[in-house]
């Protein structure tokens, strides 16, 4: 042997294994990565993979047949609900494995473990983990799951399902990782029921959190209370509510009385905090609606759901069939948790969208000292509780984060924590009073609703329901129709939680709950359908602030719809769910034409207002109108609010919605904020709007092609910040926010449904993903095109007789050892 | 004739891993290129050059098969993850290369391991 050149040989082929075995920065262990034995290329599925599948296992009380169709969609045959969800939480983790745990880490407050303190320039550590703690998510899961143990199926099921996972973790080598471990170097941890509760609590943070009471704050002390209430105006003229105006409501909730110093006492200081502009996007909204036997051609109820989310790949949704002896469940599920969240059933169907009422709050707290052990609450000290937040950081030391919690709930913003930009007072405090914090039976719900045969089932079952809140509606082949908005809701004052509370005087509390048979409701309403698309469920004649931040317009052009159509049939409810039609251009581009002035525009302007003039309100793909009214709109807006609104010292303020400027402007073209309060001259109307118009041009110029798809740009993106190659970029699609088909930048319908409940239940759907989460497989994106397409799948219901079917491309069985 | 023992050796040990990759690591690459080279007496110029030739005849092709059956979906993706501008050959040719210069050194090692000093 020649021991020195082996040695240096040697030497380099260890070194040259370590630094391909190693992510260094955020480049990926290279070897590992590209070798065929572990690396992408086991992930490369074969395009006729087969999906059959033989399992033993002593976790299974009797045998359980799944039966995959075209689409890998499971037709899950069980015989008992445990042997279901253990077979639900396999097949989850076999096509989901990594986004469901990447998910629950995100809740959780964990990414740093995995990406360590920064990626590039941007903080994990303050933006995202440290962040979710505070704001208390690992806390409410926890709280969520100690409640869910305390009911025994529950717990079952929450098990079951975990075992289900584990049961498929625990059989992978690493080159059987998703290809998402290997990219980022780290390996699948166990399942726990801690996890799918974490998971359900995430929809809490996505679709019930508010955290506009930092700017609501800060702009009503700039603008003082009279100018604050026309910019905010808490009922929009063109409300159309989900609960028509009229209805009457006799409540037997004790109603909350508003604290008697509200205005004279507490005018909070301006709170300065660079963590605000961080917030679920305000859009999380949905449609859904129900069309009566009275007006369906089959005499029969046809239910409509699209729940609006953040566009991604691996989708939030996955499909699934689950059929045991008690009951016939299909719809869309949560890769995280067991159940079925949207769907139907051979009774009745069901289908959600937001609330978007306000069940966050917050409250200032005085400490005593910088010890933060005492806070003074209805003039004494009370002794400040602790909570540690521990976050793992990859390739350091942990970081141990030391959260006071009050008798509000954690604090979320102090000294500790508050982002740095100029403006923080030194020793302020907000904590955070926030329903998802409070025991809830997440799970229970859907797993009633599940089973549910009539609307006393259904009512029983969204009961149970505390947040966050949802619009229920509900439909029975009996042709019973319902809706009713659920959830614990706080019983508030007007305006109560809008802005920032004092923590120090227990008057400002939330003092009750709304009764479940007090929230607003319809059943069988004689107009023959019902619809919700975010809202607001009433009109001020309910007695109970609702606060928050509601859409006007889909609900408006959904009920202006529905109350024309007679016959209805499938068919016509997929046209209307995939409609491009936009109400709000209808009505506000009359007001900006009437105000131009023509004179007074650049030749470029002169010619969008031709377009413009032409346009018939569809935000198609190809519409130049739409694309040069969002501008011109949003121009107008920026130059009427931003003199009165900024404030010289540049804490943020909360930016009015359009429909207030709309009806603002409608009602009044003299309206004061209209003119620029920095300038001498008196600016009009008409002088606004056509600068505004100008600008557009400007603006416009630099665009090539003004067709609105291709100005949208439309992408479903990979949840690793959008990975270019995983994502799907540039979709063909018309929509936006407003219109029924919401669908925006990187946000829109992310389940579209349609369900016809006729004997044979008949239903449509579709999901801008595929039920397969591995990049490398043709089932990843298999569906984007045709949802892009407003396109729909007839759903195959599956029954027992069609076992030996040719729609069953696949046959998984899981036997008992 | 022994550079191309050593090769055939090179693609043969190393198809291994690629079958019991569920007990073996990937690296185990560079541990049969060197048996592949400690079994055949050979100049370690000649062995590195059969086991960088082996490992990237060898990768080369089980990513090409493993493409095919895919029909290219996964390495389209990953050559605008990694990122070669889409470019499924690039991904490929990097693949073989970076199996290559594990194998060869390995090799190398291996050729060391066993000669006597001259």
């Amino acid at each position: 042997m020649r021991i020195v050149p082996f040695l240096l040989s040697a030497v380099a082929t260890t070194a040259l294994v370590v630094a391909l075995n190693s992510s260094i920065g955020s480049i990926p262990p290279l070897g590992k990565l590209l070798s065929p034995s572990h690396g992408l290329w086991q992930n490369a599925e074969p395009a006729d993979a087969s999906f059959d599948l033989n399992l033993r296992t002593t976790q299974l009380q009797q045998q359980v047949e799944v039966f995959v169709d075209e689409r890998l969609v499971p037709h899950i045959f069980a015989q008992n609900d445990q042997d279901a969800y253990f077979v639900q939480g396999y097949l989850h983790a076999k096509f989901r494995l990594w986004q469901m745990q990447f998910q629950a880490m995100a809740a959780a407050g964990r990414l740093c473990e995995i990406l360590g303190e920064k990626v590039g320039d941007n903080s994990v550590l303050e933006r995202h983990d440290r962040r979710m703690r505070r704001m208390g998510m690992l806390l409410a899961a926890e709280n969520s799951l100690k409640a869910m143990n305390e009911v025994p199926e529950d717990k079952a099921a929450m098990e079951a399902y975990a075992a289900g996972v584990n049961h498929y973790i625990d059989q992978l080598s690493p080159a059987d990782y998703p290809i998402e471990y290997k990219l980022l170097n780290y390996e699948p941890e166990a399942w726990t029921p801690l996890h799918s509760a974490l998971f359900l609590k995430y929809m809490s943070y996505d679709l019930a959190s508010d955290f506009d009471d930092f700017e609501m704050t800060n702009l009503r002390q700039h603008l003082g209370n009279e100018s604050f209430e026309k910019v905010f105006p808490i009922q929009p003229d063109s409300l159309d509510p989900i609960a028509p105006k009229g209805t009457a409501y006799q409540v037997a909730t004790p109603l909350p009385v508003a604290p008697a110093n509200l205005d004279s006492l507490y005018a909070a200081d301006a709170p300065a905090l660079a963590y605000q502009p961080d917030k679920p996007d305000p859009d999380n909204g949905s449609n859904n609606w129900i069309v009566g036997g009275s007006r369906s051609a089959s005499g029969r109820p046809i239910l409509c759901n699209d729940p609006h989310l953040g566009l991604n790949l691996p989708s939030l949704w996955f499909e699934v069939q689950i059929h045991t002896p008690e009951y016939n469940v299909y719809g869309v599920s949560f890769p995280g948790a067991p159940s079925v969240v949207i769907g139907f059933n051979d009774s009745i169907a069901w289908g959600v969208t937001n609330a978007m009422r306000d069940v966050m709050d917050f409250y200032e707290v005085r400490f005593r000292d910088s010890s933060m052990n005492e806070y003074l609450y209805n003039g004494e000290w009370r002794k400040t509780a602790w909570r540690t937040e521990t976050i793992r950081i990859r390739g350091k030391a942990d970081f141990i984060d030391k959260v006071p919690v009050t008798e509000w709930g954690p604090v979320m913003y102090n000294d500790d924590y508050h982002g740095a930009i100029e403006g923080w007072q030194k020793g302020k405090a907000y904590a955070i009073r926030w329903k998802a914090h409070d025991n809830s039976l997440e799970l229970g719900p859907f797993k009633a609703l599940n089973r549910a045969k009539n609307y006393d089932d259904y009512l029983a079952a969204i009961r149970q329901y505390k947040c966050p809140g949802q619009n229920f509606i509900f439909a029975s082949k009996t042709d019973t129709i319902a809706w009713w908005q659920q959830a614990q809701f706080p019983a508030k004052w007007r305006r109560q939680g809008d802005f920032v509370m004092p923590g120090w005087d227990s008057s400002f509390r939330w003092q009750g709950w709304i009764d479940n048979a007090d929230n607003v409701h319809m059943k069988n309403p004689a107009r023959g359908f019902i619809s919700s698309a975010n809202q607001l469920p009433a009109d001020t004649t309910y007695p109970f602030y609702l606060g928050g931040i509601h859409d006007v317009y889909r609900g408006v052009i959904i009920n202006r719809m529905l109350a024309g159509m007679q016959g209805v049939t499938p068919q016509d409810m997929q046209r209307m769910q995939t409609d491009n039609y936009n109400v709000f251009g209808e009505m506000a581009v009359p007001l900006l034409l009437k105000n131009t002035q023509d004179a007074a525009l650049t030749a470029d302007a002169k010619a969008l207002l031709n377009e413009i003039q032409a346009w018939n309100y569809q935000a198609d793909t190809a519409s130049k109108g739409q694309t040069i009214f969002t501008e011109w709109w949003h121009q107008l807006a920026d130059t009427v609010w931003a003199d009165n609104l900024l404030r010289p010292d540049k804490l943020p303020v909360a930016w009015p919605q359009d429909h207030t400027l709309f009806e603002a402007l409608r009602r009044d073209s003299a309206f004061s904020f209209v003119d620029n309060v920095t300038t001498t001259e008196i600016e009009t109307l008409p002088m606004m709007v056509t600068a505004a118009l100008n600008k557009t041009a400007e603006k416009l110029k630099t665009v090539t092609d003004l067709r609105w798809a291709k100005v949208k740009d439309t992408r479903v993106k990979h949840l690793l910040n959008g990975l270019p190659g995983f994502s799907r970029l540039h979709l063909n699609i018309g929509g936006g926010a407003k219109i029924i088909n919401a669908t925006k930048e990187a946000h829109g319908p992310s389940w579209r449904v349609i369900v016809h409940l006729t004997d044979k239940t008949e239903a449509y759907g579709v999901y801008p993903g595929g039920q397969h989460g591995n990049p490398g497989s043709r089932f990843y994106d298999m569906f984007v095109d045709k949802w892009a397409a407003g396109q729909y799948y007839s759903l195959w219901i599956m029954t027992a007789a069609d076992k030996g079917s040719d729609k069953v491309k696949w046959r998984m069985t899981f036997s008992k050892a | 004739m022994k550079f191309l023992a050593v090769l055939v050796l090179t693609i043969l040990l190393g198809y291994l891993v690629y079958v019991f990759n569920d007990l073996l690591p990937w690296w185990t690459v560079a541990l049969t290129s060197l048996l592949a080279a400690v079994a055949v007496p050979i100049r370690p110029g000649w062995a590195a050059l059969a086991g960088f030739t082996g490992v990237v005849l060898l990768w080369g092709t089980l990513a090409f098969v493993i493409n095919q059956a895919n029909a290219g979906i996964m390495a389209g993706r990953m050559a605008e993850v990694l990122p070669m501008g889409g470019n499924k050959l690039a991904l490929l040719v990097v693949t073989s290369l970076v199996g290559g210069l594990v194998g060869g050194l390995g090799a190398l090692s291996g050729a060391y391991l066993r000669r006597k000093p001259a």
